[in-house]
């Protein structure tokens, strides 16, 4: 991120001088606190909610049947994690994603992140499980993927649905890729 | 489908509270406990995301997006994206509402059941807004060093960019 919010930021302001955009770009640069603000404080609530959520879940032994549920994947994608509470937390971000849930599915990573956190030796730097973690949620395994069908209907689709196997082939694919990098790379950056 | 989803949440919510009533959980103090986390948070995550959506919208708003398209255009063309597809290729990584609303116009300009509007729609289906969930999630634990994520988590959505075209043209002949 170093590098590239600089780049962005500069690359914008030579494209707005380019393209005579400045006064544009300057209602932009304004814009961007309230913005990022308002999106912080709907997060705040989600956020909250499904903490809350959690935390019963968590009391009640919800969270470690679901753990022992997807073990099996758990252990093909974590293979070094040994750590049943961080399992857990994952186990429940990944039936968020899988489910479709874009909003539990978020709390419920940070919850996973953060127990990630106490377990990383280095409190500035990704842990390799922590770089797997996050990629596997930039992949977005859906079997539901409410949004695009949602979206796909009100414009006049005969059937809503029917990119949602493609698009599971698509994201099991991606995610596929992006984690043969995360092996290879690991050792790329240390 | 609609209506499956409309039960989704409202039903997990009810299995997950009454599930801890029937353990004997004393469901409500441990509710405003864990709400309570939240706040804590989402402290963290506020000012990684003021940096990143400052540098979103001056991309927006400077016309670089339609620069950037023009740059890519020639490689897309290569590997079979269409035209139509490009800017959801630049804003899906970044910006989430953003990738929405190009979304819509491109199922509005070409219609849902379209080559385009299919592509358009395995490619939302199948990326996640990259950036966004890289400060999100490392700004709540303070990780500054993210090493490989990212060029990890570019090449699984370069996969499916290129693979949506083709996807649909073997799901859909």
């Amino acid at each position: 991120m170093n590098y590239i919010w600089p780049l962005m930021i500069a690359f914008s302001f030579f494209c707005a001088i380019a393209t005579g955009n400045m006064n544009n770009l300057s209602s932009a640069v304004i814009a961007s606190g309230t913005d990022s603000i308002s999106l912080a404080i709907k997060l705040l609530g989600i956020i909250c909610l499904w903490n809350g959520l959690i935390q019963i879940a968590d009391k009640s032994g919800l969270t470690k049947s679901l753990s022992k549920l997807l073990s099996p994947v758990l252990k093909l994608l974590f293979p070094t994690l040994k750590d049943e509470k961080a399992k857990q937390a994952i186990a429940m971000n990944m039936t968020a994603n899988i489910l479709g849930l874009d909003n539990a599915a978020t709390p419920l990573g940070l919850k996973a992140m953060s127990r990630l956190q106490e377990l990383n030796k280095d409190p500035y730097t990704a842990d390799n499980n922590m770089v797997r973690f996050v990629v596997v949620n930039t992949a977005s395994i859906h079997l539901i993927s409410t949004t695009v069908a949602l979206l796909r209907q009100e414009y006049g689709s005969k059937s809503p649905t029917e990119i949602l196997l493609p698009a599971l082939f698509t994201s099991f694919a991606a995610l596929c890729c992006g984690l043969i990098m995360t092996s290879v790379l690991k050792k790329v950056f240390k | 489908m609609t209506e499956i989803s409309d039960y989704l949440i409202p039903c997990i919510v009810v299995l997950m509270v009454f599930h801890g009533a029937f353990k004997g959980v004393d469901i409500f103090s441990e509710f405003i406990a864990g709400a309570k986390n939240g706040f804590k948070i989402v402290l963290n995550i506020a000012p990684s995301l003021i940096a990143l959506i400052l540098a979103i919208d001056m991309l927006k708003a400077s016309g670089g997006l339609q620069v950037l398209c023009g740059i890519l255009s020639p490689v897309a063309k290569l590997l079979g994206i269409p035209d139509d597809v490009i800017p959801l290729t630049i804003l899906s990584p970044i910006s989430g509402s953003g990738s929405l609303g190009m979304y819509e116009s491109i199922l509005k300009d070409n219609g849902p059941d379209s080559f385009i509007g299919r592509c358009a729609s395995v490619m939302m289906g199948s990326t996640e807004t990259t950036f966004y969930t890289m400060t999100v999630y490392y700004g709540s634990v303070g990780i500054k060093k993210t090493r490989h994520t990212l060029p990890s988590a570019l090449c699984a959505d370069f996969t499916s960019f290129i693979l949506s075209p083709k996807i649909v043209k073997i799901f859909f002949k």
